[in-house]
């Protein structure tokens, strides 16, 4: 039996256009929407299917400011029992923030008796990237880490992770409690389902107020790169661009044998 | 001193690596031309002697290589245990890497335990006092400039965010051996099996004369017959996206981008590819592009010199039989 936390961030959807706020202190997301990253989408999966491999549990937490439970429901939606949501103002809450306030809901939840075996996260987030959350955690928590694998399985109170590294496809085997932070690609995450909101609806989610106050991130501003003026040429549409490309490809001398 | 945790490979320090040294220097020379010292953990397959020649010619100082029986499979810890060893020798102010994943997971744990910040994915430095960096946010649609006011100021490099180029004069570089105690917990979180990589065939990628790009619009592991079938007909590879990659549709090795490898081919023809700006670091030197996407506004199109826009599992096949009848 596996009781998994999974750490999800509410991010702004930066598929599309990207505008900054004013102060150049964070993305604005009053027109993009609001989503986490694919990264997280595969750690929730992966929190689901050891609770139900394990007969354990999965649940989730989030630091971020109120709307940031839209993102607890999707999660509860898809197979998550519980939610944690520490509400705070998220960008003033630099990598080593977060990582202490997840530890203070891990240790929190163990002193009340419903404590965590494993704790997957992001291999980085979609909006910061800083790439160290999991691996702080790890530190105050003095569990260990394992970093950027695709999948987990549990077994015998050892969580087996692996990923693709540059030693080839590498198996790491780690006695729980443990955290492991994923990359995207190893499952495929599942969507929610109208009974599965309906039931997510339900859930009472645990609100916290951060444990101490935020050192703060490192940000002095954030900038968009420069526009590149456009000078491409455009060869046609479609199938009907064939003999324009292959007029260019007989110019670039790139077809002669 | 500035410290750089270098990565090898059968031939040598890698790519990413040469270009975290090169960015090392341009920051030593920036301030007042402080020495460049490199770290290395474990077996070096390339020889450690030929490393410490080849990091000599990019001006590297002291070549400290940290071995044992700890580092014969990887662990995170027990690497950053090792770094924190050379660094706190060194007393070095700065302590890099380059954006890889080992990199990152390696200078993590080492912020983790020093108690300071690491900013991943820098590209460039503002200022030294305050020491300002600018890094890659936002899968790289927008840069943060990060203030790293602490010592050592830890950072990844982004990969191919500057070129590698070797110092002016050459260093005959020293070697310092070193074989620190590693504490068991440090060992914990260690790589227990691996099975070996597909072999790394992406030499012919990076010197293609032309490359065909895909990326996420191939649709799936089966939409590559024509993709290859025109890298055929013009007689260059196959080069995709992480997106690909990560899919599992193709193997790493093909992947060009900050996490892949850097081409500079005559001609990029990325189909289905969106120009992210990881996947342009890595095709940027290409002297011609032609895009083939469906949508006219993909940045991967509006960087192009040449594009047509349309489904890729349309205009590839037509472009093939093209060839195919001007041949015939
Ligand atoms: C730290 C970091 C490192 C990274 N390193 C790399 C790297 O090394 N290399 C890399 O590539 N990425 C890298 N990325 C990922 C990068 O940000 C993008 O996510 C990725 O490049 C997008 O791949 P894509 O263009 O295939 O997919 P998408 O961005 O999804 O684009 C698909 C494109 O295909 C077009 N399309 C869809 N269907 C069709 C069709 N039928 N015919 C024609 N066009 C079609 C769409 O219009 C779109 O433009 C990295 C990201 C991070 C955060
Ligand atoms: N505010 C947050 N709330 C919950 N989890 C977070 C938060 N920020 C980061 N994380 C987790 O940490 C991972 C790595 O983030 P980062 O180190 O910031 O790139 C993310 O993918 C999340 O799983």
């Amino acid at each position: 039996m596996a009781d998994v936390l999974v750490c999800v961030k509410r991010v702004v959807d930066s598929s599309g256009e990207v505008v900054l706020t004013e102060d150049g202190q964070s993305v604005d997301g009053r027109y993009a929407g609001f989503t986490v990253s694919n990264h997280e989408e595969c750690a929730v999966e992966l929190a689901v299917q050891v609770a139900a491999a394990t007969g354990g549990s999965a649940s989730v937490v989030t630091l971020g400011d109120a709307d940031a439970v839209e993102q607890l429901r999707t999660a509860l939606a898809v197979g998550c029992t519980a939610a944690t949501h520490v509400e705070a103002d998220g960008s003033r809450f630099g990598p080593a923030d977060v990582a202490r306030e997840i530890a203070a809901v891990v240790r929190d939840h163990a002193a009340a008796g419903a404590g965590h075996d494993l704790v997957l996260l992001g291999n980085d987030a979609a909006d910061s990237g800083d790439f160290q959350v999991g691996i702080r955690l790890a530190y105050e928590l003095g569990w260990p880490v394992v970093n950027g694998v695709a999948t987990v399985s549990v077994e015998d109170g050892t969580v087996l992770a692996s990923g693709d590294g540059p030693d080839g496809h590498e198996t790491y085997r780690v006695p729980l409690p443990a955290v492991v932070t994923i990359l995207e690609g190893g499952v495929e995450p599942r969507y929610p389902t109208v009974p599965g909101r309906m039931k997510a609806k339900k859930v009472a989610i645990e609100q916290r107020s951060p444990s101490a106050e935020p050192a703060g991130p490192k940000r002095v501003r954030l900038l968009l790169p420069p526009p590149q003026p456009s000078d491409v040429q455009i060869l046609g549409k479609g199938a009907d661009a064939a003999p324009a490309v292959v007029d260019l490809l007989e110019r670039l001398g790139v077809l002669a044998r | 001193m500035i410290l750089v945790l270098v990565e090898t490979d059968a031939t040598g320090a890698v790519e990413v690596s040469r270009e975290a040294i090169t960015f090392a220097r341009d920051l030593a020379a920036a301030g007042g031309g402080v020495p460049v010292d490199a770290v290395v953990v474990g077996e070096v397959a390339s020889g450690i002697e030929a490393l410490v020649e080849q990091l000599g010619t990019y001006g590297v100082r002291a070549v400290h290589h940290v071995a044992g029986d700890a580092f014969a499979a990887f662990a995170g810890a027990a690497w950053a245990s090792a770094v924190q060893s050379v660094r706190d020798v060194t007393k070095s102010v700065v302590v890099a890497a380059a954006g890889t994943p080992r990199g990152g997971e390696v200078l993590a744990h080492l912020a983790a335990r020093a108690g300071v910040a690491m900013a991943a994915n820098v590209v460039s430095f503002e200022g030294l006092s305050p020491f300002v960096v600018t890094r890659q946010v936002v899968g790289g649609s927008v840069l943060e400039q990060m203030q790293l006011d602490e010592r050592p100021a830890v950072f990844t490099v982004a990969g191919h965010a500057v070129e590698a180029v070797p110092a002016a004069t050459r260093v005959e570089a020293s070697l310092v051996e070193s074989r620190p105690e590693v504490a068991e917990a440090d060992l914990v979180a260690r790589v227990v099996s691996a099975e070996a990589p597909a072999p790394d065939l992406s030499g012919n990628l990076k010197s293609a004369r032309v490359v065909v790009g895909a990326g996420r619009g191939a649709g799936s592991s089966d939409g590559f017959a024509d993709l290859l079938e025109l890298a055929e007909l013009v007689g260059g590879s196959l080069g995709v996206s992480r997106v690909v990659t990560s899919l599992g549709w193709r193997p790493h090795h093909e992947q060009v981008g900050q996490t892949g490898s850097r081409i500079s081919p005559d001609l990029y023809i990325p189909c289905g590819i969106s120009g992210a700006i990881q996947h342009w670091a890595g095709c940027s030197s290409a002297k011609n592009i032609l895009a083939i996407n469906t949508d006219p506004d993909a940045p991967m199109v509006t960087k192009a010199t040449h594009a047509v826009i349309g489904d890729l599992h349309e205009v590839v096949p037509a472009i093939n039989a093209e060839i195919r009848r001007r041949r015939s």
